[in-house]
Order: structure tokens, then sequence, then C-alpha cells
């Protein structure tokens, strides 16, 4: 297109759309609904134009503008306590929830979920992903630490994960390695649910001096609105409405344009620049540019300041020349920064962003009023309340209904299942689980991310969590770990998010931090479904009342809502993330052995727990009956009893017991290292009056090993008993045993161990 | 003394190295990309990382860049300078080290607690380690193996200026699993693995990314 045809003749301006009431407009194809569009023509009290509508129509998608999910959201408020605020420096509608972790520093994260464009181009979906999270963790004014990327895909064998998977992986760890961001963990799962819904969610963490944290919003008139970063191209358009807010269906239009593109050495660059820019405070609000782009960015930021503001369009500096500008506005360029600065601070802003040889444009300013106003060659073509289209988009009060299923998958108990008779079918069932895809080695996948660079990684997977530090002089720093069995929340989604809750609870614990705050990723079907708004409904409420009973707060979380292919979904999947701190990350408590003679004891109780488990599902692909019990106060507990066993040098390895039970648990330990164990149950069996069976697969939740060095036993049992931690005396780290003698019963050697973990991935995906 | 550490837009592992200077009590200073100044350090570190985005051949454009200016002549002249990683393809592209540095031979990123033999314990950045001595130093890269014509290979063989070799499998297809070279002087060391990842208790697989910065500070107190 030439620069005739782009004019503002050409255009549709507001005085134009008040002149053509009747013109036919693309509502419909923009992912609107009538009702939505009537109601646009409501607020402006005429038709929107071409531009206007591009912009309501991206900010009041279901991933932009929770329309679904936000009458849920009340929950979270209500079940967070004053004391749970204590260390809340910013919560819930920022980019991100940003925690006090003491001696001044706050830190900041979030989990973000890129599920539809990972499907659709997996390489660019996955990658970008990463790019918007820490984008999102930038704009709270942080320097980004670590990234983890919990992953789902469907069935292991099937043809179309071998074209996700390894697009996923080469994704993630192509932006992440050249951001020079590590990443630290996260999880592989495979369900055939996932088949044609893929999750990719992606967690960031970054942190700041307290003083530092920086908002989004734009106040005070006369500052400039300063774009900065990539230049604007025609990826992504639409990636927040078409794509990423409706369901797959078969043979539809491809959707691969409506994915971005990455370049994360113009993210890297950016990172630096901004915290150059930061660091001379030259910003006065600021705001990433994601989903939706510049409409988001423009109309948010106006909305959250006091004015209102007015943009030159026709100033964004463009990779293709012919976009229109309602193509300009919906853009979801990567690697792209939106800044208020003051007037006289300008010059310093420019110089900092030409060092870095980031381009940066001034768009406009923060005007007086409350419209936002954006021209295009001078015609005003975007005139609105920027509420309207930032914060008061449609809110649906979805119709919920328990789904009729429940009551068939809660009948069909695992009880029936065959049991394995003797020692040898123990063992068989040991080795098969071991290497089965939700449990096998994951270092395929994870050995393509740079775990190390930043130098302050102190774990990171396989372990429990990953460790980072935050303070180079203390040693302060942060645990995270993400965890959702999705099995688990289709059978009882309220239980299932709490399991979830917990065991990310229970990682951060055994890596030896303090739980402090909980970020979530919720990925469900189509909220157009009753059955899946309950489930939805369900798990929020099972989050929210968790982490008022475990006492920490949610801090900011997404949504991911048409994870579905026609009329199936996935399991209901509330990924949780917690986050603990700790004192000095240096003392972090890995989650293998390696010192023989230490005495290895097992923490919790164990009950005969089999629905929705790995056993069950890997090895007899069923799923039914009802998943472990939750039990929050003994989570607290084992989670107090281990922090402070970490702390005063009481344990030199802890393991969270879940996926796979103890069976797996004590592989686990004993493959960390290559140091095998002795390990004798008939107290355990006795106590808990369970079989062998049950004490090596069952998932019971709140429960942990730990290996107690000797001279530290006495006052390990001393403490448990003060404080009423079940625990028992399971076995002895050996260095003489190759691999794991159950004693009296059977042994498995490192190799058998180690050809079973290792060698499933590599059989599908190659060296 | 003073230890130059360049920062490319891109580069990743600057602070990293920074930190494992400061570990040894010497003292770090930034040198910028932009600059063809090297602000009379005593020795230079060319960190990991990915400059310019390498998305043409890693180190190409760097090897461009101002401060590569004044590093080369300096360099030749004697100047004591380890690359790691990007900083090693730097060294190549730059003809400071011979050979090349191409994709891994499983075209994957791959991230590993890696063991090293220490070939030759006589060089400015190596003096503090035993000829054969065995070291485990994180190896983190995309494109990492070491290439070079056979008549090159011999004479790195033959000269004993093959400094690092990989221990147990090959991890990237390097020929005769050289992970590390050195030129005639000895002063310019190039490697992949990232020994400023191995100078911290807590952090890192090891230790042994100590005695590259205590070797150099040897090497500059006897300059």
């Amino acid at each position: 297109m030439d620069e005739v045809t782009r004019s503002a003749a050409h255009v549709d301006t507001v005085s134009r759309a008040a002149q053509s009431p009747d013109v036919e407009q693309p509502w419909l194809e923009l992912g609107l609904k009538s009702d939505e569009y009537e109601r646009i023509r409501e607020i402006l009290g005429r038709r929107p134009t071409s531009a206007e509508l591009a912009m309501y129509s991206v900010m009041w998608s279901e991933h932009c503008s929770y329309k679904s999910s936000k009458v849920h959201f009340s929950l979270w408020g209500e079940n967070t306590t004053d004391e749970m605020r204590e260390r809340l420096l910013v919560g819930i509608g920022e980019n991100a929830g940003v925690v006090d972790i003491g001696d001044g520093w706050a830190v900041t994260f979030k989990a973000e979920s890129h599920n539809h464009p990972s499907y659709v181009e997996p390489y660019q979906g996955a990658a970008t992903g990463v790019g918007g999270i820490v984008r999102d963790i930038m704009s709270m004014g942080a320097r980004p630490l670590a990234v983890m990327d919990p992953l789902r895909f469907g069935n292991l064998n099937h043809p179309d994960t071998l074209r996700v998977l390894p697009g996923v992986v080469a994704g993630v760890g192509g932006y992440g390695n050249c951001l020079g961001l590590p990443n630290i963990g996260g999880e592989v799962v495979f369900d055939d649910c996932y088949q044609g819904n893929p999750l990719v969610n992606a967690l960031c963490v970054g942190a700041m001096r307290v003083e530092d944290i920086h908002l989004a919003k734009a106040s005070g008139v006369g500052n400039k609105v300063v774009l900065f970063g990539a230049k604007t191209g025609g990826d992504g358009i639409g990636g927040v409405s078409v794509l990423a807010s409706e369901t797959f269906d078969e043979g539809g239009p491809t959707k691969r344009p409506a994915v971005q593109v990455g370049d994360p050495f113009a993210e890297k660059v950016l990172i630096e620049c901004c915290l150059d820019l930061y660091a001379a405070h030259v910003v006065d609000g600021i705001q990433d540019l994601g989903g939706a782009g510049l409409s988001c960015a423009t109309s948010e930021l106006a909305s959250n300041g006091d004015g209102g503001m007015r943009v030159e369009l026709d100033r964004v500096p463009l990779r293709d020349a012919s976009l229109r500008p309602e193509e300009i506005l919906m853009s979801e360029s990567q690697e792209r920064m939106m800044a208020v600065v003051e007037p006289s601070r300008l010059g310093q802003f420019l110089e900092i962003t030409d060092r870095w040889d980031v381009e940066a444009t001034v768009l406009g300013e923060v005007t007086d009023g409350d419209h936002l106003v954006i021209t295009w060659h001078g015609e005003v073509i975007v005139d609105v309340p920027p509420r309207s289209v930032a914060h008061e988009g449609p809110t649906y009060h979805r119709p919920l209904e328990r789904p009729a299923y429940l009551d068939v998958l809660h009948d069909s108990t695992p009880d029936s299942l065959p049991r394995p008779a003797d020692a040898e079918g123990l063992k068989a069932d040991l080795l098969s689980l071991l290497a089965s895809p939700n449990l096998c080695d994951k270092s395929w996948v994870t050995d393509q991310y740079d775990r190390y660079v930043q130098g302050n990684t102190a774990l990171a997977m396989p372990d429990d969590a990953g460790v980072v530090r935050v303070d180079e002089q203390t040693g302060r720093g942060v645990a995270i770990s993400t965890d959702c069995n999705g099995r688990f929340a289709k059978l009882d989604p309220y239980a299932g998010a709490q399991l979830a809750l917990a065991e990310a609870y229970r990682n951060v614990a055994t890596a030896g931090a303090v739980p402090l705050a909980v970020t979530d990723c919720l990925n469900f079907g189509s909220p157009e479904d009753p059955g899946v708004m309950w489930q939805f409904r369900e798990a929020v409420r099972g989050i929210a009342e968790g982490c008022r009973h475990l006492g920490i707060p949610v801090t900011g979380g997404n949504v991911s809502f048409y994870n579905q292919t026609g009329d199936t979904a996935i399991h209901p999947t509330p990924v949780v993330g917690v986050l603990g701190v700790m004192d000095d990350v240096a003392r972090r408590t890995p989650s293998g052995w390696k010192a023989p003679g230490q005495v290895i004891y097992l923490l919790g109780r164990t009950r005969d727990e089999l629905g929705g488990g790995e056993w069950a599902h890997a090895l007899h692909g069923h799923l039914g009956g009802r998943p472990p019990r939750v039990d929050l106060d003994a989570e607290r507990l084992l989670a107090d009893i281990l922090v402070n066993a970490s702390r005063d040098g009481l344990v030199d390895a802890a393991h969270d017991l879940s996926d796979g039970g103890l069976a797996i648990a004590l592989a686990e330990a004993t493959l960390r290292y290559g140091v095998g164990a002795r390990i004798w149950l008939d107290a355990v069996c006795e106590r808990d009056r369970i079989d062998l069976f049950t004490a090596l697969f069952s998932e019971s939740a709140a429960r942990a090993v730990v290996a107690v060095p000797r001279s530290e036993e006495v006052r390990f049992t001393d403490m448990c008993t003060a404080r009423g931690q079940v625990h028992a005396r399971i076995g002895v780290v050996d260095d003489e045993t190759d691999g794991l003698d159950l004693q009296g019963q059977l042994t498995v050697t490192l190799a058998e161990l180690r050809d079973a973990h290792t060698g499933t991935l590599p059989a599908v995906f190659g060296r | 003394m003073k230890i130059g550490v360049v920062t490319f837009p891109g580069s990743l592992d600057d602070r990293d190295a920074v930190r494992a200077v400061g570990a040894v009590g010497a003292e770090a200073v930034p040198l910028w990309h932009g600059d063809a100044d090297l602000r009379a350090v005593d020795a230079v570190v060319l960190p990991g990382g990915f400059s310019y985005g390498d998305y043409l051949r890693c180190g190409a454009i760097a090897r461009f860049s101002p401060v590569m200016e004044a590093l080369v002549p300096a360099a030749r002249g004697g100047l004591p300078v380890l690359g790691i990683c990007n900083g090693f393809q730097v060294l190549c592209e730059s003809h400071l080290l011979p050979g090349a540095l191409i994709r891994n031979d499983h075209r994957k990123f791959s991230c590993l607690d890696q063991r090293l033999v220490v070939e030759n314990a006589a060089t400015a950045w190596t003096s503090q380690f035993e000829q054969g001595q065995e070291i485990t130093i994180v190896l983190k890269n995309g494109e990492g193996g070491f290439v070079a014509d056979d008549r090159t290979l011999d004479e790195l063989e033959g000269e004993g200026r093959v400094v690092f070799r990989y221990a147990g499998d090959n991890p990237n297809g390097s020929y005769r699993a050289i992970a590390g070279i050195t030129n005639e002087r000895g002063n310019v060391v190039g490697l992949m693995p990232h020994p400023e990842h191995c100078v911290e208790p807590g952090y890192g697989p090891s230790l042994d990314g100590l005695p590259f910065f205590t070797s150099v500070l040897q090497a500059m107190a006897q300059a």
C-alpha cells in the first residue's frame, strides 16, 4: 500500500463513524458477540471506528478481560486475611504480584499460559510465552532472575507429540537461553487429554529493592508516552481473541499468522536497557506490550492513571509499512515496552535507550480529561473512555453444573486393579513406573535449558524446587515449585487444586524455604460448558480456601479457557506455583542423598490412596475413585518440620512424596547422586495398617523422606515427637548397597533403576 | 590486578565472570563493546552469551566491534585473554585461535556438568592445574562442536595446544573431543565450558573454575 492509500482520507475516523451509523462491521470475525458489539455502540453513542472496534475486540477477549472468570475472583479477596496481606506489596490486578522477602528486597513472580499459539506453532508459541512473562516481571521494575516451564503434552507415542514437544522445548530453551535467564524447574507431563491442547505455561521470578517497584499507570498532564523496543509488525494480530479465546475445531482455518515471532536478543537488550532506565529514575509509569499490544498498553496505562492520553499512531515505527491502523493497534509484535516519562527527563531517557541501540519514539502525552484519543495523520480514529476498554469489559455469569460423569468416575475405584502378588511383581511395577512417561528422567528436556546462567542457581531440576539467590552479600533467595495433577482435579477439582497447592508448598519446604506466596495458571476447557465452569469454580475455591488455611496469599495468576478440541475438554489443570524464602540459599536441601550412614526417615502417614495416581494411570490406564485426602494442617506441620530441620542442619536431603509414591521417591533420591540405600518398611506397614504394595505406591499427601546425619538423629526425632509429626525410621544411606535394597523383600540395582529411568524420552526423541 | 570483562549486547555471563574475578581477589573492570579502550587491564575475559544475537555465525559480528580493535593487537602482544563459550567463538572468528565452532552434532542446545581432562597446564589460564587432571565444568551451548582441518588439528596436538579434552562421551561432536585450545604463546585460551559457573560453594557443580583465575593472577604477577 502506498502513502496515499494509507492517508487519513481512507481510514475510518470518529467523525466518519458518527455520520455512517449503518456501515457493516466485522465484529463477529473479530471474536465479539452481538450484545458486546451493541454495548460498544452504547458506550460510544455511535458505531465504533474500525480502530476502536479492533481495540475493544482484543481487550474484551476472554484472554484479556477474564469475562467468564472474574465473577469468581471475589473468592481470592474473601480468603485473604490481613495477616496474609502483611508481606504483599502489590496484589492481584497488576502485571505481577510483589511480596516482601525481607532485608528490603521485593520479589515478583507470575505464571502465564501460551497454550494455543504453542500448538499452532510450537517453537514461536513457546518462545514468546517466555518472552511475555519476562516482560511482565520487567514492567514491575524488577530484574528477572529465573524462569520455569510447566508443560503438558498428549500421549508420548502419538506422532503429533513428536511435532509439538521438540518444538516447544527448543522454543523455551532458544528464547530463555539467549535471554540469559536460568530455567530452574517446571513440569513435563503426558496425558491423552492434552493431545490437541498442549499446555505451555511459563513462570518468571524477578527481584528489586522495595522502593524500586514500578506500576503501569499514566499520570501527570504533559508527561510523554514513549514506545520503545522492537518495531511493530504484522505478527500476532488477534492472538488473544481469535486464537487464545476460541476452541480448536477440525478443519478450521489455520491460525499461524495469529502467533507472534520472538527475538530474544532484542529482549535481552531491552531488559538491560530497562534496568538502566529504572536506575536513573526516569520512568514514571511502565507497561509491557504483550497480548493485545498497543490496544492494551495505551488503554491500561490511561485507565490506571488519573488523566487521559493522546497518541499519534502514525509515529509507531513499523516493520511493515503497509499495516493499517487497526492492525497496528492489534499487533502482538514482541519485545516492546511503553513508558510514561516526565518531559524534563526525556533527554536522559533517550540517552539510555540510545546507548543500548533501542529505538524509542514519543507517541503522545498524558492529557487532561478522561479520554484516550488516538490520531492517524492528524485525524481522530479512536476517542474512548479508557476504562471502558481496559477494565469495564463484559462480565458473564456463566451457568455452572456438576458434571454427571463424576459419579461414574467415583464408582470406578482402583481397588479392582491387579496388584502385584510377590516381590518380583513389585519390582516389575516399580521399574515400569520409573520408566513411564510422567516419571521418567526428563533431562532430554531440561538439558536443553541453561540452568546456570547468572550464577545464582542453588537448585534446579530434578530437585523438588528451583532455588535462586537474590542478594549476593547475604545469600538471601527464593525457592519456587509448580505442580498439578490434572487427574486429581478431574476426579475432584476442589481437592485436586488443593493437592496441587499442597504439593508445591511441600516442595518449597523440602528445599528448606519458608512458603510465602502463590501464583496460579488455571487451564480449563470452554467456559461455555457448564461442567467446565463448575470445575473452574471448584478449583478457584479450592486454591483460595487452601491458601487461607496455609496462610499464604495468591498474588496473581492467569486463566486459560478454551483448551478443548470440539466437545472434549482437557482435564481441569490448575497449575499452582508457590514461592518461598530462605535466609541463605547455599544451605538449601537437595532431593537426593549422598552421605553413607545417614538415616532415612519417612514423614507422614500412608493410606490406601491410589485414585488418580500414577500407578493406576501408567500401568493400568485407569482413572477413577477419589484423589488422596487433603490435610492442610498436616502439610503445614510437615513444612514447618522440613524448614526448621534444614535451617538447623538436621537433614541433608529431603524429597517430597507425590507422583508414584514412596517407591518413586526412594528411587529418585538414590538416582540423584548414585548412592544406594537399605530400606525396611515393616514398621510403617504395621503402624499404618497397609501392605507393602500400598506403602510403596500410594500417593497419600503430606509426606516426605529425609536423610538425617546420625549425629543429629536424636535432635531430629525429638523435634518430630514434640511437634506431633508422624515419623518412621525406614532405612539408611549405604554406598555399599548397589541401588535399593528393600530388606528381606527385593533389591533393585542402580543400573536397573538408571536404565528404566533414563531410556524413555531418548527412545522417542533421539539422543 | 585488574581483569577486564567485555560486555557485548547479548553477553549473558558477563556478571558471572565479574563475580569469578572477584572470587580470587582480583579487580573486575567492565569493558564496553563500543569503546576501543582496554582501560589498562592486565588480562581480559570474553564471556559467554549470544553477542549481537548470534543470528549470523556465532561471534562473527562481535569480531568487528571497537573493543576487539583494541583487544586483538594486545592479545598478539601477550595480554592474557580467556574466551568462554561465545568468547571462544569470538576468538576463533578474530583468528586469535584457529578452527571454528559449529552446531552440536545432536543439533540441540545442551547444558551439562561436563568432565574435562586438562591437557596443558602451562598456559596463562591453567598453570594451577596438573596435566592430566580431571575436572568438572559446566558446559552449555548450541554451537560447541570444535572443527578444524587435519593439518591444524595435528599442529594443535603436536604443539601441545589442546588445553582441554572432553572426558567420557563426546558431548557435541567436537573433533578429537577438543574442548579448549590455546595460541602459540599460551596467553590466549578459548574453551566451550564455563569456568565462571564453578567458583562458589553452593552454586554450580564444582569449584574447578577457580584455578583458571588463580592461574592468570600468577601469570600476571610473573609478567
